[in-house]
């Protein structure tokens, strides 16, 4: 049985479908990255996942159990927001004890003079500082519990974020972008330490990101979302090698894939005197012909492969990138290189573009993926034409 | 060398300022002084700020034993903190919900605040006066608090307060398990601090010179707010004896001048915030 279900969730505002029937297994234990460009929906997802928001029609489902009427503190589902939403009056221990002091303190209980005095609340509130103080040495944050949200740095607020949302043991676990507001270097190392918590606390988590590079590296499958659609739900390498439509083969990858308008004609696609045979059959009309940057080849001066030239090199350490222009349809085509075989390239060069054409991907007209005979989703040693 | 002097743009305008401040300030220093005068030092002929006789002390030992001071300055106390605490419990909730709970009436709330905003104390002064004759409610401190206990303008100047207050603390704090009073105790109150000393200021000083409504409905000293008393005594006490009506002016001012000098920067800041946001 799945951790969670989300069946056909809808969700519009004023007339604008924000969400258009979206479907989604958590299995128990996994890590679910929910990626997609702003405004595709996700955050609204998690939204209406969290309670906080309710879905116009479609149902969720935790634990066998449908969540619809369920109120969001009784949900027993904890989120990380973006902007951490620390209570700022509060120190970092007293911010983690929120939802522990919630559930386990009555209401007479949890008033300011009177609480204090009624028989049984002290050895709760024994236990609650015991697990805020656990759960702070598991985040490295125990030095920090006296501190209000504003002396604490950023990576800081996000870790107190983070206890104050796995404290209470949820059954699901959402973030929400909570590594957008880190910088740089604290991002990537902060990925490797969420990833290590969820792998040691076990709970299903749902990740929302606009970043697609940190979706591939933590996720044990990555949603993407565009424009309130979920188009796929895959493994990483899936996501990337074999996407299911062209607005997920647009959105992930690094420099982005390149995209160029083919002909397809009687089950053959044409493009610049390529040739591949689909496997089903397609109207005669325009297609789309992708290829990813590092299964495209320069040939300097043009000596083989399709004639253009190079309008901008971009040297980035490991690789060098060039953005190359095709004679013939003036479309641009970004060439992903390492440094070698960049060595002979300048700017404003005339060169012969090849393409391996084992790699190459074709979309139909409404950006669905039409599978060619003869190639498979997994990779090749790549020939170039 | 153009650095140690001060441009001529400066002085004027210092000038201009200190010619405003003085003109402000003029009546009060008179006040300060006349207090400290005898009956033929006020009525000679030549004007002079300085006492020839100081008398301060005789003054206000008029004011203190002719009227009940200490009674008058309780009053005071007791009014404005009334008023003040119930406009707060009143408005807090309520801007709450209107800047962050989503309901079908919220627009027609705001419109009402709005309405209420531009309808002042004195077209109602009438009504509100025959209502409280017919309940016998007249001389007490109900008729003196309760047509201030909710306030349009509170209720505005919390709503643009919480307005800026992020979403997400709010989402945070139910999914923590608060219910919509939970959340506005525990996490709306405590920060919204700023707000509720920026309107105090304009509350307490509104109420404590207030002498409008304590004047309709108030007819005995033991219920006078100070200016109301300030009245009883320049009428029945102290005739045209200026110096100790200064005397006991002085002293019920003093508490709000005080105030105003130990919390400078907040009167300023509070200021300055509803200029921005009001």
């Amino acid at each position: 049985m799945s951790a969670l279900s989300l069946r056909g969730l809808k969700k519009s505002f004023g007339g604008n479908a924000i969400l258009n029937g979206v479907s989604l297994d958590v299995e128990p234990g996994e890590f679910i990255a929910l990626v997609g460009p702003s405004g595709c929906g996700k955050s609204t997802l998690l939204r209406i996942l969290a309670g906080l928001d309710h879905a116009d029609s479609g149902e969720i489902v935790v634990g066998g159990k449908d969540m619809s009427p369920v109120a969001a503190a009784d949900r027993n589902i904890a989120m990380v927001f973006q902007s951490y939403a620390l209570y700022p009056h509060l120190t970092a221990g007293q911010n983690i004890a929120v939802p522990l002091a919630m559930k386990r303190l009555s209401g007479a209980q949890r008033l300011p003079v009177i609480g204090s005095l009624l028989p049984g609340q002290k050895d709760i509130r024994a236990g609650i500082s015991r697990d805020v103080r656990e759960m702070a040495t598991v985040l490295k944050i125990d030095h920090l519990l006296d501190r209000k949200p504003g002396q604490m740095s950023g990576g800081q607020r996000q870790r107190v974020a983070l206890a104050r949302a796995m404290v209470r043991q949820p059954s699901i676990f959402l973030m929400d972008e909570p590594l957008s507001n880190l910088d740089a270097n604290l991002r990537v190392h902060a990925r490797g330490e969420i990833v290590e918590l969820h792998r040691r606390a076990g709970v299903p988590t749902l990740y929302v990101t606009h970043d697609q590079a940190e979706a591939l590296s933590m996720a044990d499958r990555v949603a993407v979302m565009i424009g309130g659609n979920l188009l796929q739900l895959a493994a990483p390498d899936v996501i990337y090698n074999d996407p299911a439509h062209i607005e997920v083969a647009r959105f992930v990858g690094q420099p982005r894939i390149n995209i160029v308008q083919a002909q397809a004609e009687s089950g053959r696609v044409g493009f610049e005197g390529i040739r591949l045979a689909l496997l089903e059959k397609v109207a005669t009309g325009p297609v789309s012909l992708g290829i990813r940057p590092e299964f495209v080849k320069l040939s300097p001066n043009g000596r083989s492969g399709i004639a253009g030239r190079i309008e901008r090199l971009e040297f980035l350490g490991s690789e060098v990138i060039a953005h190359c222009r095709l004679d013939a349809s003036g479309e641009t085509v970004i060439a992903k290189l390492v440094p070698h075989e960049a060595r002979e390239l300048i700017a404003g060069m005339p060169v012969g573009v090849l393409v391996s054409i084992e790699q190459a991907m074709v979309f139909g007209p409404e950006g669905r993926r039409l599978r060619i005979a003869g190639t498979t989703g997994a990779r090749q040693e790549p020939a170039y034409v | 060398m153009r650095s140690t002097a001060i441009p001529a743009g400066r002085i004027i305008r210092f000038g201009l300022l200190s010619l405003g401040a003085l003109m402000i300030l003029a009546p009060y220093i008179f006040m300060i002084s006349t207090a400290g005068k005898t009956q033929s030092d006020i009525f000679t002929s030549s004007l002079s700020l300085l006492p020839q006789h100081f008398y301060f002390a005789e003054n206000f030992a008029k004011a203190l034993n002719k009227v009940p001071m200490a009674t008058l300055l309780w009053n005071g106390v007791v009014v404005c903190g009334l008023i003040f605490f119930f406009q707060v419990a009143v408005a807090i909730p309520c801007a709450y919900a209107m800047a962050k709970l989503k309901f079908r009436a919220a627009r027609l709330m705001m419109v009402l605040v709005m309405l209420g905003l531009l309808v002042p104390i004195h077209a109602t002064a009438l009504p509100l006066y025959v209502a409280f004759d017919r309940l016998s409610l007249l001389n007490s401190y109900t008729a003196l608090v309760a047509p201030f206990t909710i306030s349009v303008f509170a209720i505005f100047m919390f709503l643009q307060f919480f307005r800026a207050m992020p979403d997400d603390l709010l989402h945070a704090a139910r999914l923590d398990g608060m219910s919509e009073l939970g959340i506005v105790a525990r996490v709306i109150v405590p920060n919204a601090w700023p707000a509720v000393t920026a309107f105090a200021i304009f509350s307490v000083v509104a109420h404590w010179n207030d002498l409008y409504w304590p004047l309709i409905v108030v007819s005995k000293q033991a219920y006078a707010t100070p200016p109301l008393g300030l009245m009883y005594f320049r009428a029945a006490e102290a005739g045209d004896d200026y110096g100790a009506l200064m005397a006991a002016t002085l002293i019920i001012t003093l508490p709000l001048v005080a105030a105003f000098l130990l919390a400078q920067k907040r009167f300023v800041e509070g200021i300055t915030m509803t200029g921005l946001k009001g």
